[in-house]
């Protein structure tokens, strides 16, 4: 989907070298990502993998505007986001943006009522009239995500975790947004839980064609939800390419060891596979020497000339 | 693996929890055996009773709770050399907390920095149990602390030693709770989900450590945990839990080669495999029941698609497939129709066996 997509249409998010730092103290500076770029299309699935502090929550929040990005340049709709937000492009960005994020409790405000939760953005962007209106919105959107219109009038602890995370899929969804940031939208659920909310996304998907930006450590799941996807290390997009050039094809020796400790549900292989290990500090590469390779179609891999010969040798 | 010497042994265990809303009956009849030297998982969805079960066996149920039958007797070899059975529910609390707790059953839970005191250093932590149940000197416990934290794969543990828990990561913090665990030698550890909280690269890594240190100390391990990969690795016996009870019991092969029960069927295909090319992950249809209202028949009935008429009326007993291996269905009784294993799954078991056979 994503090749057809990718000649026909513009990007919907381009990201170009953002780079993000935080400074801690006058002479300590968190650099939690360093120079990343990509694309998204319209609906196509976009999914960040790495283990935790390689940057990816932090390159969605940027993205989003949580952060202001240190330099770099994000463009959404043509429009550049990355820098002083004039009225105009926030609006649009606030409302064809959203994100749903980790821990369903944590991010629906306890003391409002679901239907409140919901509502909010109506209101604000002036998509609802009145109470009536909103009201039934909030309901058709409830219905979509499987829970019940009556649901509107409860308080978020009333609901089951997998409920909660369908509440914060609605919240994002009512502002029919264009760009849905994920962010380990799944990893606090249940395993069966996690497979009725990603079905969920990917029905909602095809019906609303919007894109999703999947962040999440679940390989299985990312490669499942994704039509491509990067990974990340230490702020560095190491390696980027289709799902199946990764998976398939994995060049970068950290994708190598991060594909190698994905769980099989296959106990005679699992006892005979041992987990490749990858030290950054005592392999010898330097991120920030390395220049973006192409190694066929879409396929993206960091590293110097020297590393890439013997990476693919 | 195994020598065959029962160590734990939990018998129709049956606790209730009182509420605002009423009695919950979490616990309904539960039996479970662990072998020394061998791990032992129990998988089920959050609610299903599985970290319950293991918390009566530590003596850490909530005040509201209530033993209504059952007993966990654990075995083992007194400070004179006798071979002892105690029934861990009948203990006072303090000579559950003075000889057992930590002592000989150890515990692992979730969140390592919930688990761990943020004003102290990890280096008293993990001295703090030498010191209550070994009575050791400092510096026999200093050293002992410095091995284990070496045994944990933590590298300058001298340094680390000193350090609070806030400064180390994840995984480290981790590998710290599983050194608390090992410093009084307990028979018995209990992972209570030691990864969920870390990703997959840790995760594998943690696994391999405490399959490492289990072969090395002869530990018995249960593993209470949602993720089937998981099992996969570590298991060699696997309970199925669902709604207080246990649905399926076999050992690691069994289960995930030839699950019998729908629910397990259920778990098995709602986790996408590498090869799953589906358009939609199978996922089970509605929710855990409410255990305030107790279920009539089989508590799995109402999300189960090859429920019988029998299912609403009365609860399968665990039937025998093989020596090992049980199931509570009643698709197994002698007089049920036949029901094959949904096709997808069907396929993704046969796909299973193929890739094991080139291990045998």
């Amino acid at each position: 989907m994503s090749q057809t997509n990718k000649n026909l249409q513009e990007p919907l998010l381009e990201v170009s070298n953002l780079i993000q730092h935080f400074r801690v103290s006058r002479s300590f500076t968190v650099k939690a990502v360093n120079g990343v770029s990509f694309n998204i299309y319209p609906g196509e699935t976009y999914g960040l993998v790495g283990e935790s502090g390689s940057g990816k929550t932090t390159i969605g929040r940027s993205v989003i505007r949580l952060y202001q990005p240190t330099s770099g340049s994000v463009r959404f709709q043509g429009r550049e986001i990355a820098g002083k937000l004039d009225g105009e492009t926030r609006e649009v960005l606030r409302k064809d943006m959203q994100m749903i994020f980790q821990d369903p409790m944590a991010s629906l405000n306890p003391r409002k009522k679901v239907e409140d939760i919901i509502g909010e953005g109506l209101m604000i962007h002036g998509l609802a009239k009145d109470r009536k209106e909103r009201q039934q919105l909030v309901g058709d959107m409830l219905k979509k995500v499987g829970l019940s219109p009556e649901h509107a009038a409860r308080y978020p602890h009333q609901f089951s975790g997998g409920q909660r995370q369908r509440v914060g899929i609605a919240r994002a969804l009512i502002m029919n947004p264009k760009l849905i940031i994920a962010d380990e939208c799944i990893s606090a659920l249940d395993v069966s839980i996690q497979a009725q909310v990603v079905n969920l996304m990917k029905d909602i998907q095809e019906e609303t064609h919007c894109a999703y930006l999947f962040i999440a450590h679940d390989l299985s799941m990312v490669k499942y939800i994704s039509d491509r996807i990067g990974v990340l290390h230490l702020g560095y997009m190491v390696e980027a390419g289709t799902k199946e050039e990764i998976f398939s094809n994995p060049v970068h020796p950290y994708t190598k060891s991060l594909l190698s400790a994905i769980p099989h549900p296959n106990p005679e292989v699992e006892r005979h596979r041992t987990a490749v290990a990858y030290d950054y500090a005592s392999s010898g590469i330097d991120y920030a020497a390395g220049t973006k390779h192409s190694v066929g179609g879409s396929h993206v891999v960091l590293g110097t000339d020297e590393e890439i010969r013997t990476w693919t040798a | 693996m195994s020598e065959n010497k029962t160590i734990l042994n939990i018998r129709d265990l049956d606790i209730s929890f009182k509420t605002n809303a009423g009695t919950v009956h979490a616990i309904r009849g539960v039996n479970l055996d662990l072998q020394k030297g061998e791990t032992v998982a129990i998988v089920g969805e959050s609610g299903s009773g599985k970290s319950v079960t293991m918390k009566a066996a530590m003596g850490l149920l909530d005040a509201n709770a209530t033993v209504n039958r059952g007993e966990i007797l654990y075995t083992y070899t007194d400070e004179k050399g006798q071979e002892t059975t105690v029934d861990l529910l009948k203990l006072p609390k303090k000579q559950l907390r003075q000889h057992y707790n930590g002592q000989r059953i150890a515990m692992v839970f979730q969140d390592p920095m919930t688990s761990l005191d943020p004003t102290m250093t990890i280096g008293k932590q993990i001295m703090e149990g030498m010191f209550l149940h070994k009575n050791m000197s400092k510096e026999a416990a200093k050293a002992r602390a410095l091995e284990l934290l070496q045994l944990v794969g933590i590298t300058d543990a001298e340094k680390r030693f000193k350090n609070y828990p806030h400064q180390l990561s994840g995984g480290m913090r981790q590998r710290v709770v599983i050194a608390i665990a090992l410093s009084a030698d307990p028979d018995i550890l209990i992972c209570d989900e030691p990864t969920t909280a870390l990703d997959v690269t840790i995760q594998a890594r943690i696994l391999e450590l405490i399959m490492d240190i289990q072969e090395n100390m002869k530990l018995s391990v249960i593993y209470i945990t949602h993720d089937l990969g998981v099992v996969a690795k570590v298991a060699d016996y696997v309970n199925v839990m669902y709604a207080g009870k246990i649905v399926e019991v076999g050992n690691v092969n069994e289960i995930f080669f030839e699950p019998k029960h729908p629910y397990t069927w259920g778990l098995l295909s709602a986790m996408p495999d590498l090869e799953t090319e589906d358009d939609r992950l199978y996922s089970i249809p509605g929710s855990p029941p409410n255990l305030l209202h107790e279920p009539k028949g089989d508590a799995f009935a109402a999300r189960n698609q090859f429920a019988l008429a029998i299912d609403e009326k009365a609860e399968p007993p665990l039937f025998q497939v093989s020596p090992t291996h049980w199931a509570a269905t009643w698709l197994l009784h002698p007089d049920a129709p036949k029901v094959e294993i949904p096709p997808e799954l069907q396929a993704r078991l046969e796909r299973a066996r193929k890739e094991a056979e080139k291990y045998l």
